[in-house]
């Protein structure tokens, strides 16, 4: 029989051996505070297996975050997916594994060496991982066996082989099996055959680890009432529904990792409630060649007044620069969203990173600049890529969304979205009376002192609402010229139209207490490991820090104002050479920039914490 | 229309349907070459908007960059106007059109703007049948950049420097009818009615048009050696049929023998008739149109006139099954869901 081989120094159970003599005997119990860690093989089936652990915790009030470390591949290399419960509400990855669960016979013997102390794993008795390491608590299971027992057709056993886990799991650490069950019928709602014999192997793993499996880990979760009206979404997901409340009426797309669930979730929103009760859709999709025509379309569609957007990755960005400077020198509205992966070129397409933001800054030639927001949770990316349809037009320029694939392709505990307040605003557009009324207008010229000119759409009834559009030098008017002063009297409106949106963005999350000399600067998905970081530095090192999230590009003046407050700015972002301190080194006053200093990370992993605590203690030298 | 209070010293001028003159269909003045191939094209496109009475402010005009590119400013100054990035302006074109499908698109591109850079797009365009009037203001050769040959340029055609092709021409025509496009011609910029009846039927189409018009280039093709000068053009062009058109508000039943004769309804009622110039030729067959043109290519000849058409086959707004309205212009109601929606979806993540 297979017992738990313990790391901690009294034996819970009469089976269980003691072999980890660096554990101290007081060990404690760790109770909703821990990470779990499954490691299997792509394509073999275990994302609903992960799916119901997660949800699982989550229906047990307990705050919860899950992420999906996996391959560029279709089946056969090695994948991994991370759970951490964490009664403090914190939703970064942890850096450290506590519960292992092993089932990839490739990586077995790597993942079993890569666990702390006192951690535990749970694997297929076949590996044998515990001849590797003495001071991890061990849980052999003969997942095979327990497997065709509950399932009889073989070729459904590597699927459900993933539930037995979920079981193995869930009696060690405490998941309640009510939780587990709801789960499990959830998972597969629309499918009740599958449902029962997914939740038999939950059962039989279960049962098995209450019969054979000695407790002998600190690792327990027990019930809270932290998530209660919380819902459970991936940023991708949030994204698509900002645009479809948005009212978008124009989608284009190339597919590419991660962005392509930004869209695919969107035609299943729209596809159900986008359509007229006659059948017709209240929008178009179009699946395009390329990035370089998902763009030309969004633009077109936004010249023709439509609200238009792309989804893509940092590859796409490359291939869409031509065109962006075009809507950026047109003035075309559309938004763009950006799911950042690892560069530079193909890089890793399936790791997280903040690495576009110098390339959208100042994407294509020519003096160009654009706007960019940047949200840092799953409600940002709704509420964002609503804003972002209302900034396009409202400053009739392209826009961008810079999610990235930690935020965008992982599920988020998150409260309940909010309807929007606000109604849709289609920025400077003049129709058919306003031209009776004024006669004619410039299409460049800037009436109002705020830079924005006015636009008329195509198909307006009158004879002087048309204008011609072009990417060729062009005075106030629209037309075609090489003269000096008509250009630069375009290109000098279109520099304080940019700063024109420094108001209008979203501006900065500020968290300080005016006495602390030590800024932080931040923003995107970093947001989950720095605020977590905060709290690491002000219990470990007594540093007390202010805290500023940077929520879009132009920045705000509210920068300037954190910045000139401190002794030292450490910003805080993922990517290998500084580039939003390079940003704002672009834009703050030179005697500010040597407060500015650098922690960052670039590996491809979800941020955490630790590593942020790190990197600044190093600098601060405490 | 202004009117005054005293009579008119000179007649009436002449109108369209819609009461529109001729002058009402102009752009501005061209800064082409004088005896530019495009310029003339231009001319038969303000000639066939006017004549079926089409309302200027209710076209879209697009392209993309080269010497062909700038023409659309030369026509329908009432129209809005997009002067797009090289080579990609199907893209540009496929969004203003699903934006507002109820808009009349005609894009102007050349031979370098389509079949080099921009056959990505080209074939993509192509291949959706988004209506929209497609025209190539074809002479073989880059002109602004002076003069360096294009992918439709001959094998043996010899540049003013003395230089030879020695690679195959893309048949644009041929590519169109194979990648799905449901109305494909080629004319000749100097061949005034052929063009006219053309563009006409083209305004009527509902899916892409394909249009390769030769258009000299006078400036740097235009010369003996040249495969796209006017001369040689007017000695090897081969008209695969004679082009009628009979708008659909022209209340004339004309006769015709169904025996040297095609007839084909057009969307809106027109009627497009073909006299049979090559015999049994049929443009309704795929095959035979693509057949066709690869043999006059193997004889040396520039095969004109209407090659293939589909007047049935549904058009990529069609087959989108799209709100009637402009998707561009409808009001929050109809495009932001009501907050039950969201109040459902928030249920489901529970």
């Amino acid at each position: 029989m297979a017992t738990g081989e313990v790391a901690l120094g009294k034996p819970a159970g009469a089976a269980a051996e003691s072999l980890a003599a660096s554990q101290p005997s007081t060990t404690k119990k760790v109770v909703n505070d821990f990470s779990i860690q499954v490691a299997t093989v792509n394509g073999s089936g275990s994302q609903s297996a992960n799916s119901v652990l997660l949800k699982s915790i989550f229906s047990m009030g307990i705050p919860v975050s899950g992420k999906n470390l996996f391959p560029s591949n279709i089946a056969g290399l090695p994948t991994w997916y991370t759970i951490r419960a964490s009664k403090h509400g914190y939703v970064a990855r942890k850096k450290e594994i506590d519960v292992l669960v092993a089932m990839n016979p490739e990586t077995g013997r790597e993942d079993m060496l890569s666990l702390p102390a006192g951690s535990a794993a749970i694997y297929d008795q076949s590996l044998n991982l515990k001849q590797y390491r003495q001071d991890v608590t061990s849980y052999p299971v003969p997942f095979d066996q327990l497997t065709a027992a509950v399932c009889p057709e073989a070729k459904l056993r590597k699927l459900v082989k993933n539930m037995v886990y979920v079981g193995v799991v869930a009696q060690l650490i405490g998941i309640d099996l009510q939780s587990a069950e709801t789960s499990v019928r959830r998972q597969f709602a629309r499918k009740p055959k599958a449902a029962d014999l997914n939740w038999n192997a939950v059962k039989a793993g279960y049962e098995y680890a209450a019969q054979s499996l000695v407790k002998a880990d600190p690792f327990f979760l027990e019930p809270m009432q932290a998530t209660e009206g919380k819902i459970i979404i991936d940023g991708n997901s949030a994204a698509a529904l900002g645009a479809m409340f948005a009212g978008v009426t124009v989608v284009t797309w190339y597919p590419i990792t991660p962005s392509s669930s930004v869209v695919e979730n969107l035609i299943g929103y729209l596809r159900k409630y986008r359509v007229d009760q006659d059948g017709k859709a209240t929008f178009a999709v179009v699946q395009a060649e390329d990035e370089l025509a998902a763009v030309g379309m969004v633009l077109g569609a936004g010249w023709a007044g439509a609200r238009s957007m792309t989804a893509t990755s940092g590859p796409g960005i490359s291939l869409m620069a031509e065109f962006v400077g075009l809507g950026y020198y047109a003035e075309l509205p559309g938004v763009i969203f950006d799911i950042q992966r690892v560069g530079p070129s193909t890089g890793m397409p399936t790791r997280t990173m903040q690495g576009d933001l110098l390339s959208v800054a100042y994407l294509s030639h020519g003096d160009t600049k654009h706007v960019f927001l940047l949200p840092a949770s799953v409600e940002e990316c709704y509420q964002f890529a609503i804003e972002a349809f209302d900034l396009a037009e409202q400053l009739q320029t392209p826009v961008f969304v810079l999610s990235d694939l930690d935020l965008g392709m992982n599920n988020w505990m998150s409260k309940p979205f909010e309807y929007p307040t606000k109604p849709i605003n289609r920025g400077k557009v003049l129709t058919k009376e306003d031209l009776d009324r004024l006669g004619g207008f410039a299409r460049y010229k800037d009436v109002d002192g705020d830079a924005i000119p006015y636009r008329t759409l195509p198909g307006t009834d009158h004879p002087r609402a048309a204008y011609f559009t072009r990417g060729s030098g062009h005075n106030e008017k629209g037309l075609y010229t090489e003269r000096a002063d008509e250009y630069q009297e375009v290109m000098e409106r279109l520099a304080r139209k940019f700063d024109t949106a420094r108001g209008m963005v979203p501006a900065p999350e500020l968290v300080q207490n005016g006495k602390s000399k030590v800024g932080l600067i931040a923003f995107g998905s970093s947001d989950f490991a720095v605020r977590e970081s905060r709290d690491q530095l002000k219990k470990e090192h007594g540093l007390e820090t202010d805290y500023l999230r940077l929520r879009a590009f132009p920045f705000s003046r509210e920068v300037l104002e954190f910045v000139a407050a401190h002794d030292r700015i450490y910003v805080i972002e993922q990517n290998r050479d500084a580039q939003m301190l390079s940003l704002l080194k672009l834009d703050l006053p030179v005697k500010e920039l040597s407060k500015l200093r650098s922690v960052r990370y670039f590996g491809g992993m979800p941020l955490d914490a630790r590593t942020v605590t790190d990197g600044l203690v190093l600098q601060e030298g405490i | 229309m202004a009117t005054t209070l005293e009579a008119p010293k000179t007649p009436a001028p002449k109108t369209n349907r819609l009461g529109l003159q001729a002058v009402d269909y102009r752009g501005a003045k061209t800064t082409l070459c004088a005896g530019c191939g495009h310029n003339a094209i231009s001319e038969r496109i303000i000639d066939a908007m006017y004549e079926m009475g089409v309302k200027p402010e209710r076209v879209l005009k697009l392209s993309g960059i080269g010497c062909s590119s700038k023409s659309p400013t030369y026509f329908l100054g009432r129209a809005h106007g997009f002067n797009s990035v090289h080579g990609r302006m199907p893209s540009v074109a496929t969004g203003a059109l699903l934006a507002n499908s109820s808009m009349l698109g005609i894009g102007v591109s050349g031979d370098g703007d389509t079949a080099s850079i921009g056959l990505g797009q080209f074939a993509h365009l192509m291949r959706r049948n988004l209506p929209l009037i497609y025209i190539i203001e074809d002479n073989g050769v880059y002109g602004l950049t002076k003069g360096q040959f294009s992918a439709t340029a001959d094998v043996g055609s010899k540049l003013k420097t003395g230089v030879i092709n020695e690679l195959p021409a893309i048949n644009t025509c041929a590519m169109a009818v194979d990648l799905g496009a449901t109305f494909v011609g080629r004319s000749f910029s100097g061949d005034k009615k052929q063009l006219l009846s053309m563009l006409k039927a083209a305004i009527a189409h509902n899916g892409t048009v394909m249009l390769d018009v030769i258009s000299p280039c006078v400036t740097f093709n235009d010369h003996e050696g040249s495969t796209k000068s006017y001369k040689y053009v007017q000695e090897h062009e081969d008209s695969i049929g004679e082009v009628g058109f009979v708008p659909f508000f022209d209340d004339i039943s004309v006769d015709y023998d169904p025996g040297t004769t095609y007839d084909v309804q057009m969307h809106d009622g027109s009627h497009l008739k073909l006299r049979k110039l090559h015999e049994g030729y049929d443009p309704t067959n795929r095959i035979g149109a693509v057949k066709a043109l690869m043999e006059a290519e193997e004889r040396g000849e520039i095969l004109t006139g209407v090659f293939y058409i589909d007047a049935k086959r549904p058009s990529f707004i069609d087959s989108l099954n799209l709100a009637p309205e402009p998707l561009a212009t409808l009001p929050q109601d109809r495009v932001r869901p009501p907050r039950r929606v969201l109040d459902e979806i928030m249920q489901a993540h529970l």
